[in-house]
Order: C-alpha cells, then sequence, then structure tokens
C-alpha cells in the first residue's frame, strides 16, 4: 500500500482516531493505580467487556442474506463465542467481588 | 432518526463502559462498577438489535436462537466454577472473545473472496490484524487454560530455541498478510484458511514457552490481546462501542501486565522470550545430599500457639487444595490465643493477578492482615514463624544469590528472615517453574510433607488440643 493511500485513509476515518487515541489515554488514566487487591475482578471484568466484539457478529448475521447458510452458521457460531464471553464474565466477576463486599461488612 | 437514537445509545454504553472499569479499580465501588459496565453491554446489545439491518434480511431468528445459547453456558459455566478454578476459566472465556474475532474477520474476509465486496488495503489490513490478533487470544489462552489446568505439561510443549522460532514463525505471518493485504485479488478461501490456520498454530506457539511464574503475566496479556481484536474488528465495521470497548481493555491489560512485570523486576521481552521451566533446573541444582528436616504436628502446634507474630505465605498449592478454609480456621485459633497472624502476599503467587486475595477474601480474611511484598518482608525480620503454603517460586533465595537461576533478580520474600520457617508440601518435586528451592534445605526451614488441607486440618486440631 501507499503512503497517499494511508493518509486518506486516516483522514476518512478521522474521528475513528481522535477516538482511539483518546480512549488509549484513558484506559491507562483509569487503571494506572490499582490495589493488587482488585487485579482479578478488574481483569475478568475487563474481560467481560472485550466480549463488546459480539455487537459485530450481531451485525455480520443481520446483514446477511436467508440463504446464505455459510455466514449465518459462522455468524450464530461467533455469538454464542462472544455472548458466552460477556454473560460469563461479568457474572464470575460479580461472585468475586460477592466474596469481597461481605467481609467489609 | 431511528440512527441517531442507536448512535446516541452507543454513547452511553461505552460511557457505562468507562465509567464502570473506573468503578471497579476501588474496592467500595468495585461490585457497582462491574454491573454499569454489564448494562453499557446490554445497551450496545440492544442497540445493534434494533439498528436496521443494512440490506441484509435480519435473519432474527438466528441471533436470538445464538444469544439464548451463549447466556445459557456462561451463566451456568461462571454459576457453577469452584472459586479455585477461576484462572482457567477466565482464560476460556477470554479465548472465546478472541474466537469470536477470529470468526468474524475470516467471514468478512470469505466475502472479499468471493467477489461479494470491494475492499481498500486498509480494510484488508484491518480484517487481517484482526484475524491475528484474534487468533493469537483465541488459541493463547486455550493452552494457558490446559497449563493452568494441568492438562498439558510445560516441558512436553517446548521446542529448543523456541522463542526463536517464535520470531520467525510471526515474521513470516506479518509477511503473508503483507502479501495478502496487498490486493483483493491475493485472498481467496485457501489464502484465508492457510493464514487462520498459520494463526492458530502461532498462538499456541506464542504461550508455549510461557509457564511457572510467568502464567499470570501471560493470562493478562491475552486479555489485553482479545481486547484488541474486539478494537480492530470496530474499525471494520466503524463502530465506536466496539473501539471504545476494545481499546479500555488492551489499554488496561497492558498496564495490569507491566505491573506485574515490574513486580517481577523483568520485563515484558524477558517475559516472552525467557523461557522458564526449559532452561531451569541448571546452576545450583546438584549441590549434593543436604539434608532436609521435617516437622512433627505437635511440635510445630506449639511453637504457633506461642508465638507473637505469625506469617502465612499463600502460593498456587493453597488453590489446589482448597486449603482457604483451614487457613482461616488456623487463623482464628491463634487469634484468640493473642498470636498475630499475617499473609505476605507476593504479586505473582497463583496463576492470575491477585490470585490469593481472591481465595483469602472467600473466607473472610480482612484486607487489613494482608501485605504486599515490601510490608511483608519489613515484618518477616520480627516474626516468629512463617508458614509456606503451596508456595515455593516467591520464596526461593536462589532469586537473589545464584545469578545462574532463571529466576534471579526477581523480588521474593525473605522468609528466611523470620525466626523458623515451615514448608507445607506435598513431596520434594521441584515447584511449577521447575526451579530447586535452596529454601528447602535452609537452617532455619523444617518441612511438613502432605497435602496441605490435609496438614493444615491436622494442625487445627493441633492447636485446639493445647
Amino acid at each position: 500500500m501507499d503512503i497517499a493511500q494511508l493518509v486518506a485513509f486516516v483522514d476518512e476515518h478521522l474521528l475513528m482516531f481522535y477516538l482511539l487515541l483518546f480512549t488509549i489515554i484513558l484506559g491507562f488514566e483509569i487503571i494506572a493505580k490499582v490495589p493488587t487487591v482488585l487485579h482479578t475482578p478488574l481483569m475478568s471484568g475487563a474481560n467481560a467487556i472485550s466480549g463488546i466484539v459480539i455487537v459485530g457478529g450481531i451485525l455480520l448475521v443481520k446483514q446477511a442474506a436467508a440463504t446464505d447458510l455459510f455466514m449465518l452458521i459462522g455468524g450464530s457460531l461467533a455469538i454464542v463465542f462472544g455472548m458466552i464471553n460477556v454473560i460469563g464474565g461479568f457474572v464470575v466477576t460479580d461472585r468475586m467481588l460477592e466474596m469481597f463486599k461481605k467481609k467489609t461488612k | 432518526m431511528l440512527t441517531a437514537i442507536i448512535n446516541l445509545s452507543y454513547l452511553v454504553g461505552a460511557l457505562a463502559f468507562v465509567w464502570g472499569l473506573r468503578r471497579l479499580s476501588s474496592p467500595d465501588t468495585a461490585k457497582e462498577g462491574n454491573r454499569l459496565a454489564g448494562i453499557g453491554m446490554g445497551i450496545a446489545i440492544v442497540a445493534t438489535l434494533v439498528a436496521p439491518s443494512g440490506g441484509g434480511d435480519g435473519n432474527y431468528a438466528w441471533i436470538a436462537v445464538s444469544l439464548v445459547i451463549g447466556t445459557g453456558i456462561g451463566w451456568r459455566a461462571a454459576k457453577k466454577v469452584a472459586m479455585t478454578d477461576m484462572p482457567q476459566l477466565v482464560s476460556v472465556f477470554n479465548g472465546l472473545g478472541g474466537a469470536c474475532a477470529v470468526a468474524l474477520a475470516g467471514l468478512e474476509l470469505g466475502q472479499v473472496a468471493n467477489g461479494m465486496k470491494e475492499t481498500s488495503t486498509s480494510s484488508l489490513a484491518i480484517l487481517l490484524t484482526t484475524l491475528l490478533i484474534g487468533g493469537v487470544a483465541f488459541t493463547g489462552s486455550i493452552l494457558a487454560y490446559l497449563k493452568l489446568d494441568g492438562k498439558v505439561k510445560d516441558e512436553k510443549i517446548i521446542l529448543p530455541q523456541h522463542s526463536g522460532i517464535n520470531m520467525i514463525f510471526l515474521l513470516g505471518l506479518v509477511v503473508f498478510a503483507a502479501y495478502l493485504g496487498w490486493s483483493s485479488g491475493n485472498i481467496s478461501w485457501l489464502t484465508i484458511g492457510m493464514f487462520t490456520v498459520l494463526t492458530l498454530v502461532y498462538g499456541l506457539s506464542f504461550v508455549a514457552p510461557i509457564g511457572g511464574a510467568d502464567m499470570p503475566v501471560v493470562i493478562s496479556l491475552l486479555n489485553s490481546f482479545s481486547g484488541l481484536s474486539a478494537a480492530a474488528a470496530g474499525m471494520i465495521y466503524d463502530n465506536q462501542i466496539m473501539l471504545v470497548g476494545g481499546i479500555l481493555v488492551g489499554a488496561s491489560g497492558t498496564i495490569l501486565t507491566v505491573l506485574m512485570c515490574n513486580a517481577m523486576n523483568r520485563s515484558l521481552l524477558n517475559v516472552l522470550i525467557g523461557g522458564f521451566g526449559g532452561t531451569a533446573a541448571a546452576s545450583k541444582a546438584a549441590t549434593g545430599d543436604q539434608n532436609i528436616r521435617e516437622v512433627g504436628l505437635a511440635d510445630l502446634a506449639i511453637q504457633l500457639y506461642y508465638s507473637d507474630k505469625v506469617m502465612v505465605v499463600p502460593g498456587y498449592g493453597l488453590a489446589v487444595a482448597q486449603a482457604q478454609k483451614a487457613v482461616k480456621e488456623l487463623d482464628e485459633l491463634l487469634e484468640n490465643n493473642g498470636v498475630e497472624v499475617k499473609y505476605g502476599i507476593h504479586p505473582v503467587a497463583g496463576r492470575m493477578p491477585g490470585h490469593m486475595n481472591v481465595l483469602l477474601a472467600e473466607v473472610d480474611i480482612p484486607y487489613s492482615k494482608l501485605l504486599d511484598l515490601e510490608e511483608a518482608n519489613e515484618e518477616l525480620k520480627t516474626t516468629d514463624v512463617v508458614l509456606v503454603v503451596g508456595a515455593n517460586d516467591v520464596v526461593n533465595p536462589s532469586a537473589e544469590d545464584d545469578p545462574g537461576s532463571s529466576i534471579y533478580g526477581m523480588p521474593v520474600l525473605q522468609v528466611w528472615n523470620a525466626k523458623h520457617v515451615v514448608v507445607l508440601k506435598r513431596s520434594m518435586s521441584p515447584g511449577y517453574a521447575g526451579i530447586e528451592n535452596p529454601l528447602f534445605f535452609h537452617a532455619k526451614n523444617k518441612m511438613l510433607f502432605g497435602d496441605a488441607k490435609a496438614s493444615l486440618q491436622a494442625l487445627v486440631a493441633e492447636v485446639k488440643a493445647q
């Protein structure tokens, strides 16, 4: 790919790139001072958030033709994987934090 | 109008992620934070469902069934798992997130191969990146799960010069990706298939040489990869919430990884190419016959009972033996007799960042008793008895005095500064990382052989008898 094409691409998606940069900084800032006690729940909660990729799966299946079985099956599989990540991740994090909570009382 | 509402919903969802993650990083608000992030996810999913299907057929039945199946499996797994198996489960969830990204990128590339989509080089680059990062997160996490679960032993899957092979492998993949991205003419089902398979194999090969005390680091790193793959997938669909969610996870995962590397006094690169386990048993291992002294239960019980200060150093063995309840019982008995009981928590003890904190929290041991590395080392100088329960590498003096050891330079808990040390251990085999531990032969040390839980329960009974 040549440079001109790349520049054009960045320009075309300029807001996305702004978002990208600011979110990276935000991510670092939010997490920078986390006590060790919370490392596991934080990682597990973040892991659940990474399940946001499921949105892509839903979009893919929605945009497929009803006759395109290959896309439907593949996309559905992606949704199942993503949903296990999302639900499992949030529920397991909740369970962990529940243990922390009862103790502070 | 509908599109505007959907876009605004994504904005709210993204805010919920940011705010939720922020609240997750403080003990008092963590639970709300997690729920807030969950609500953000719910909003994102619902908004995506009601969005116009962009020329497609909607296929809502397929989506609904998939969502229900995923929810059912995820819910069951998360509710049923024992707290001690948490690291494995989190790994599997992480792998599935990666698998989702791989499936998406693969299918989109398939569309290109079928000539159904016109694609620029930049879009191809994004698709290939998604596939690569997602693939490593997928198979890497699955191998991490197998290692944690003890189904795969480190030494069996490490090749000679493994880190060199990995570097060449990665380089090859990047070159292959560049060739594919050059023009959509190079994209066919065959080439995509090959690239996908190679990526998945690379994920396995990437994690294979990493083990032992480095496991929490690699888990955290893979977590950040799955975030990055979600973000890359967000670029495919020009979807802001995927980008925000993915990058937040990528950035936070990276920070956690770096924090843990710092705790071990090593660079990330060193962890990745260091190759624990394989090169280990070298150096001081063969110093010949040294004496091991065993301690009797009754003696130890009396010693503990009349101490002023006792420190417990937990490790992965505590999790395996599910001995946390027995520890709590012992703690209560001793505290009732005026013995001060503290816990020395090494940052990489266990198999997941903060693993020991979770286990001890499960049995209601207060935060204030958990000391981090520096506090614990200070406290150890005035401690009467240290009980090392299922920890090994984090109390290994080689890290300080044996430059030939593969953990040399890692800060460890200096348990040998206390008056007495008792190591609870199943047998004399070296730890997870396969490194000899001279502590076992130390003049101040005695061993208590047996399953950690059984030993502790027996000890509790003995202390009660005092």
